[in-house]
């Protein structure tokens, strides 16, 4: 069977359809930041409002929010498609599956984490986090959060033909999250000392490119069990 | 032997409630593990038999039906 | 040059070479549980620092060792399973599982009741203990997907998958958390590096270790037979051995 299109019509095409498809469900895109919102407004309430102490605590809630709300908006990554059988079109077709993977991810990473990337101000302010840290988190979550959408998007592979896959996925994903977790909040923690901290954003970006080369692997793999 | 009496064996310096809760839940899981294990040969075995039982029954069903 | 291998993809073959493997790995487990505890417990000399209270190593440490093995040995089974396609090789996948998560158990609990008497505090955020601690959530996490799914045959191969990226990422966990420990505990010594160990006490705890090894594989070997049984319930083999015993 000879390919009409390329591999980058491909990849767009899958691309912007799902971006399409999320911006017409505005909730889909407002309901994970509204919940990274909410989460990161509990903390204070839960431990007190002491600056000192918030500051202090501030990278490990932003990045325990992030985990958090990155897991709630991975169900619906393949659930839709796996739904209606677009998913099982995509397995059938003759283009590799991974490349319909990276578009998808892609697509679930501009719509989840791309906007708390955007929104990171707003949660500095609320956190007390040290301004000299700002870029800091910035770069981690831009590092970050595409990280955790492609190991997510493994655990939401392997539980989307299962019923109640949701909280499943979450314990499959989390200890995968924790190398991330460690080295971001390593990096905010180190920029708040004035210190260097290029050497755990190079892991993240060292961990990013693995994920983006091998991650779609296991996903399709998984997602051909999955729809078996 | 490196005690001088079974009562020394089981103070163990002192720290005898550490040593022995380490021991006692070590071999209580592995215990445990192994007879699941076991339980769970003699449970396949129970029901292949339960399943010849009624495919007999089913087989002298059917003949008395035909005869 | 593995031919000789090929047979055992077939199911009969595999349950028989497990019947044939079994014994021998169940005397060597009783044999060297009862010699290393014995040992362990009763005639190896105490530690100078630590007293008697060290003597929970000849469990700790091979429990420890024997939770990494255990995780690779379902790895290696995982990749088998899914590059060859061999459903035997899941079957492995899945009966290591438990048994493994066991070990880990063990190993997470006789640290803290050791950690308890030594640092003060029966949990510590050291590197090794959360370390394991997350190899724990990784054997529950290829269990509960094994259990979530009703067709087998699809539960089998996601667990593979699931094993085989814990298994990639099991270093980087280990060694992120390493790093992380060091930037935040400071100086935690952790005692009785096996390279000192003197070798009144260096030959006990290998003794345990085999022992331990030898408990995981015949337990092992008991979970797969009766994986092997329960997927060919329906044949007249699995019938025959009724007759049998």
């Amino acid at each position: 069977m000879t390919r009409q299109h390329s591999y980058w019509q491909l990849f767009s095409a899958v691309f912007s359809k799902d971006v399409k498809l999320a911006f017409r469900q505005r909730a889909e895109i407002v309901n994970p930041i509204l919940f990274f919102l909410i989460v990161i407004s509990l903390f204070p309430l839960a431990i007190g409002p002491e600056p000192g102490l918030l500051a202090r605590m501030a990278p490990g809630i932003i990045w325990v929010a992030a985990l958090l709300s990155t897991m709630l908006g991975l169900d619906k990554l393949f659930r839709d498609d796996y739904n209606d059988g677009s998913l099982e079109q995509l397995i059938a077709s003759s283009y590799p599956l991974s490349l319909s993977v990276l578009g998808k991810v892609a697509a679930h990473w501009v719509v989840t984490g791309l906007p708390l990337v955007l929104m990171t101000p707003l949660f500095a302010l609320l956190l007390n986090l040290e301004s000299q840290s700002l870029l800091a988190t910035v770069l981690t979550l831009l590092l970050g959060t595409p990280l955790l959408s492609f190991i997510g998007a493994i655990g939401a592979g392997l539980t989307v033909g299962l019923q109640k896959g949701g909280i499943l996925m979450s314990l499959l994903v989390l200890p995968l999250y924790i190398p991330v977790l460690i080295f971001a909040t390593s990096a905010i923690d180190t920029s708040s000392m004035s210190l260097d901290y290029s050497g755990q954003l190079a892991i993240l970006g060292a961990m990013l490119v693995i994920a983006i080369i091998s991650a779609p692997i296991a996903i399709s793999s998984a997602l051909k069990v999955s729809v078996s | 032997m490196q005690f001088d009496s079974f009562s020394d064996f089981i103070a163990m310096g002192g720290y005898g409630f550490y040593v022995w809760l380490s021991f006692g839940t070590c071999a209580l899981i592995l215990l445990c593990i192994l007879l699941n294990s076991l339980r769970d040969t003699k449970r396949i075995m129970a029901s292949v038999e339960q399943q010849i039982i009624r495919e007999e029954r089913i087989k002298k069903a059917k003949q008395e039906q035909t005869s | 040059m593995w031919k000789w291998l090929h047979p055992y993809a077939k199911a009969e073959r595999a349950y028989q070479l497990c019947n044939t493997l079994l014994p021998y790995f169940a005397v060597v487990t009783v044999i060297t549980m009862i010699v290393g505890w014995v040992w362990g417990l009763g005639f190896a000399p105490a530690d100078y620092q630590q007293k008697d209270s060290y003597r929970i190593i000849f469990i700790h440490v091979p429990s420890a060792i024997l939770s990494m093995g255990a995780y690779s040995s379902m790895a290696i089974a995982a990749i088998v399973a899914l590059v060859w396609q061999l459903r035997n090789a899941e079957l492995a996948v899945i009966a290591i599982a438990p048994v493994g998560a066991c070990i880990t158990a063990i190993a997470l609990i006789t640290g803290a009741a050791w950690g308890k008497p030594m640092w003060g505090a029966w949990w510590v955020w050291d590197a090794r203990l959360t370390s394991e601690l997350i190899l724990l959530f990784l054997y529950l996490g290829v269990l509960s997907l094994y259990h979530a799914f009703e067709d087998k045959k699809s539960a089998g191969r996601a667990a593979s998958i699931l094993a085989i990226v814990g298994v990639i990422n099991l270093p980087i966990i280990h060694y992120s958390v390493e790093w992380w420990n060091t930037l935040h505990q400071g100086a935690t010594i952790t005692k009785l590096d096996t390279k000192a160990i003197d070798p009144s006490m260096f030959w006990p705890l290998m003794v345990n270790i085999l022992a331990f090894a030898a408990f995981v594989g015949t337990v092992t070997l008991i979970r797969l037979k009766n994986e092997i049984l329960q997927r060919e319930k329906h044949r007249p083999w699995v019938r025959a051995l009724l007759n049998k015993g």
